[in-house]
């Protein structure tokens, strides 16, 4: 686990309306195909997790609040930087 | 909300369901910028802390089933009168926080006397304002804020200012008035924008806590469903088209304001 960040998904809240997908920096993000959640989107899934750097830009666009966002703490003990937003 | 994955120990939380909103699923259309908004107030009560005395009150239009989604008090509001029904949750309750969250066809056309009379009282509440530029709930017809030329679905032909006038600035005209001491235009069209408007909304709350008087932030939004087009597209078409009509920032803020501000 390298990761610098980390996104869990609630996929049965995300209607497919792509806007993460246009504001992810590192384009990790992708609509499923041929699966549907249970209310008959096609949810956002995560196609290189080891890519996530915690940005949390899909949380900031996302308005159905899809992510929960982690990132990695920095070395050193120093803390990691502040929510943004 | 987090599932049941693990997460590694040297994770800290950077984004989480913010506690002032329900679980509720929204009825908004996909990529509706309606849930932005209604997250971004609820991040700034949480962070505020204000959440067990803060009370909302619900419009008529698309966000009339705002109580569902608030984990907070709310009440709901005849079609325009919100700012009036907070007037008098204020005045009886005054350590509450109060907070309409109306949109343009409540706040512009059928609530216009009621929001211009609240804010000229300085009444101290916040109102949440969603411009959208046109009627959503009802089917995409023409509303106070639809722009010269566009078309909806009672104006066919485009919107013709000769015969219904020309798009109304809510946030021009408010500003000018004395009992307002904060009124900004904010859009949630992009990550900056949205950051910027969370910021806004926030100092409009504080001015609210402070007592310094009435305090509005005007939201660009999308209606990608009425405008025909992509989630995606409607916010470049609101960029397009409502930013240079709608100019961003702040329409007044008092000296006290300012003070405000200065404090972080």
């Amino acid at each position: 686990m390298t990761a610098k960040g980390m996104v869990i998904i609630d996929e049965n809240r995300c209607k497919g309306c792509g806007l993460c997908l246009a504001v992810c920096p590192v384009h990790i993000l992708k609509l499923a195909d041929g699966r549907f959640n249970t209310r008959g989107y096609r949810p956002v899934e995560i196609t290189d997790p080891e890519a996530c750097t915690g940005c949390a830009m899909c949380a900031i666009i996302c308005p159905d609040v899809v992510f929960t966002v982690y990132r990695r703490r920095a070395r050193r003990g120093q803390p990691a930087p502040p929510p943004t937003g | 909300m987090a599932t049941g994955q693990d997460i590694p120990p040297d994770m800290e939380p950077v984004y989480q369901y913010p506690e002032s909103l329900t679980s509720r699923f929204t009825h908004y259309c996909p990529g509706c910028t309606h849930g932005v908004i209604h997250r971004l107030i609820a991040e700034v009560i949480d962070e505020l802390g204000i959440r067990e005395r803060t009370v909302g009150v619900a419009p008529v239009g698309c966000a009339v089933l705002a109580y569902d989604y608030f984990n907070l008090d709310f009440c709901e509001a005849a079609h325009g009168r919100a700012p009036a029904m907070a007037t008098g949750i204020k005045r009886v309750s005054p350590d509450t926080v109060v907070f309409t969250y109306q949109g343009d066809g409540d706040l512009a056309a059928i609530g216009t006397a009621e929001i211009i009379h609240a804010a000229n009282r300085g009444e101290l509440i916040t109102t949440i304002f969603v411009n959208n530029a046109i009627y959503g709930m009802t089917g995409g017809q023409m509303a106070p804020t639809t722009l010269p030329g566009q078309v909806t679905t009672s104006s066919p032909g485009g919107r013709d200012v000769r015969m219904a006038g020309w798009p109304i600035k809510m946030a021009e005209l408010i500003g000018v008035l004395p009992g307002a001491a904060y009124v900004t235009r904010q859009a949630v069209l992009d990550v900056p924008g949205i950051r910027r408007a969370k910021q806004a909304i926030r100092l409009a709350f504080r001015v609210q806590l402070a007592g310094l008087g009435f305090s509005m932030v005007e939201i660009l939004s999308t209606c990608n469903t009425n405008w025909g087009l992509s989630p995606l597209e409607a916010l470049e078409w609101a960029k397009a088209h409502m930013v240079p009509y709608y100019p961003l920032g702040d329409t007044k803020v008092a000296d006290a304001v300012r003070a405000l501000m200065e404090q972080a």
